[in-house]
């Protein structure tokens, strides 16, 4: 029974992190409020209605006007965070986002959790594969992708501090960290999670671990790997990119999206313009989500630490 | 009792209003000619002393707040905003030329005096809701004027606002609503038909005012009256307006949403406004 408890509570922990981080917010400034688009059960954070309620709101499951009020009161100077899964914090509300917020220059932290297959068994409807690529041209609008708690946690505090529109895709469980407690984190600056000089897998969210194991089995084969977690995917971090192709010369990404418009992209459009090197983007390939666990969309998709060992031998190979 | 002299002065401001909107559209050739000039008593309303601001410092704290959800009636706001001093007169000519700080749209970023920006109907509504949820929360007194279209009704974001505002009992918010009938490509009741208006925002929890002649300063005044006194509930005050009111021309154009304004247009209009202005002074109106 504990053994079971033990893991249900490890389960949790990305999700309990988002609500302790975002208490820590609350407690620090009393403008920072939570708008939440009927998930709370969903997301587990009735503790911050129960202890903010005066700065936790349920709108109702009306993510559009959400979306509107959090930029109002935002203009009038509260800092809201707001929440529905990732599919709805994205391309159902995409015009919203776009003008009531970022054109708007207002300052509103978009959370959509369960990005690809964190979504697992709510299926293709609940499964956001396209987020990034629907908000990766917003100009003015910082995109991040975490699945490890200390990043949550620091992440939290320090949007609540940076004025300006944010989105931010996580699972809600289901993580293992890749980081430290007490780990330092910029915006906009990639974490260089391993040194490598033969490839780099630059990746981000879900994907990070997947990254960190390929590189183990890539290290066994005799190819030496640099993992870099590219945690911010806009403003991309042009410099670290550049740098990982011309220490390795060969680059993979690898995401927990569709191949399109995400991560691979956004590395491609830096390295085709500054640094042309053999690159292979892994990422779903431009199909629906549906329904299934975590395991089987990830070999469906082929995104699993396989896909990105196979890619990054291709790579290697290619290497002039 | 609204003062006699009010009265008239507002009635000019709304005429002057119309002709400098006209005179900025004219410039350019063509813009948002009807629904800019359905508003036009209205903002001669707000600005003629209704809304608490300061022209000289556009972002005073305490200032009430006005968000033009239908975004496309800017050049009617913009007219309003230089007569009042926000910016000089001169700047009303740059309306839609390319660099320019008054564009189609209102945007709290490029105009001294605009606190919202909008242009995708259905948000400005939200928007509002926000501004004044914010004063609620901070336990400021101040209103937020919302002036949401009737064509704009039919955006199913207006509906999730409505039910927002009702539900938090956002009565610092008054919902303005320019009932003049027409859309882009025709009438509200041949292109999806909105029933009667004050009976959908009664049912959604407002207090909802007829006001029969949208156009008249006096009712206008006298309903944003009684939305402020209303304690318990958001107010929706419909203005039964004319699309184009205040120029024969543009009331007579089947559409006239965004239509042409020729030199010669502008100063007819400019003279009828003039003529009327001056009937109404010689009657004492």
């Amino acid at each position: 029974m504990q053994d079971q408890a033990e893991t249900k509570k490890k389960e949790n922990i990305m999700r309990e992190a988002f609500a302790e981080g975002l208490m820590e917010a609350m407690k620090r400034n009393r403008d920072v409020v939570y708008l939440e688009a009927d998930l709370a059960g969903a997301l587990g954070t009735g503790n911050v209605f129960k202890r903010y309620p005066e700065q936790s709101f349920n709108v109702g499951i009306m993510e559009a006007n959400m979306m509107g009020v959090a930029a109002g009161m935002s203009v009038n100077g509260k800092i809201p965070f707001i929440h529905s899964f990732g599919a709805f914090a994205s391309r159902r509300i995409a015009d919203q986002l776009y003008l009531s917020g970022c054109y708007n220059g207002a300052n509103v932290k978009v959370m959509g959790s369960d990005p690809g297959v964190a979504a697992e068994t709510n299926g293709g409807t609940h499964m956001p594969l396209e987020d990034m690529g629907v908000l990766r041209s917003f100009p003015g609008l910082t995109i991040l992708d975490i699945a490890d708690t200390n990043l949550m946690l620091s992440a939290v505090g320090k949007m609540a501090e940076t004025y300006g529109m944010f989105y931010v895709r996580f699972p809600r469980k289901g993580v293992i960290n890749y980081y430290e407690e007490g780990t330092k984190f910029e915006f906009g600056k990639g974490m260089i999670l391993r040194e490598g000089t033969d490839i780099s897998i630059i990746a981000c969210g879900l994907e990070v671990q997947e990254a960190l194991k390929a590189a183990g089995e890539l290290e066994r084969k005799g190819v030496s790997v640099q993992v870099v977690d590219m945690f911010t995917v806009k403003p991309i971090d042009r410099d670290l990119v550049i740098e990982c192709a011309e220490k390795t010369g060969a680059v993979v990404t690898a995401e927990n999206h569709n191949r399109i418009g995400g991560l691979g992209s956004a590395v491609a459009e830096v390295l085709v313009e500054s640094c042309p090197v053999p690159m292979q983007r892994i990422g779903s390939p431009d199909v629906f989500g549906e329904v299934g666990d975590r395991n089987f969309l990830m070999k469906k998709f082929g995104i699993t630490a396989g896909d990105i060992v196979e890619a990054a031998l291709k790579m290697v190979s290619r290497k002039v | 009792m609204i003062e006699p002299d009010k009265l008239k002065e507002w009635k000019s401001f709304a005429a002057e209003i119309r002709k400098k909107l006209l005179e900025a559209i004219a410039s350019k050739g063509v813009g948002h000619v009807g629904g800019s000039l359905s508003i036009a008593d209205t903002l001669a309303v707000l600005y003629g002393g209704v809304m608490n601001i300061d022209p000289q410092n556009p972002n005073w704290e305490d200032r009430d707040y006005i968000v033009i959800s239908k975004g496309h009636s800017g050049p009617a706001m913009y007219a309003a905003l230089a007569l009042k001093g926000y910016f000089p007169m001169e700047m009303l000519k740059t309306l839609n030329r390319n660099g320019t700080m008054l564009p189609s749209h209102t945007d709290r970023k490029k105009t001294p005096g605009v606190d919202m920006t909008t242009g995708s109907l259905g948000q400005g509504i939200s928007l509002a809701a926000g501004l004044a949820f914010a004063d609620k929360l901070n336990g400021k007194n101040r209103y937020t004027y919302a002036i949401v279209g009737d064509g704009e009704l039919d955006e199913g974001q207006v509906w999730e606002a409505a039910l927002f505002i009702a539900h938090r009992k956002l009565n610092n918010l008054i919902l303005l609503i320019d009932a003049n009938g027409k859309q882009l490509d025709g009438t509200t009741r041949e292109i999806c038909c909105l029933g009667e208006i004050e009976k959908k925002f009664e049912a959604f929890g407002f207090h909802a005012i007829r006001v029969a002649d949208g156009n008249d300063v006096e009712q206008v005044a006298d309903a944003i009256g009684q939305a402020k006194s209303e304690q318990k509930k958001p107010s929706a005050v419909v203005l039964h307006t004319v699309k184009g009111a205040g120029v024969s021309h543009y009331e007579a154009m089947a559409n006239c949403h965004s239509c042409g304004v020729s030199a010669q247009e502008l100063e007819d209009a400019c003279r009828e406004l003039d003529s009327l202005r001056a009937a109404d002074n010689r009657e004492g109106r």
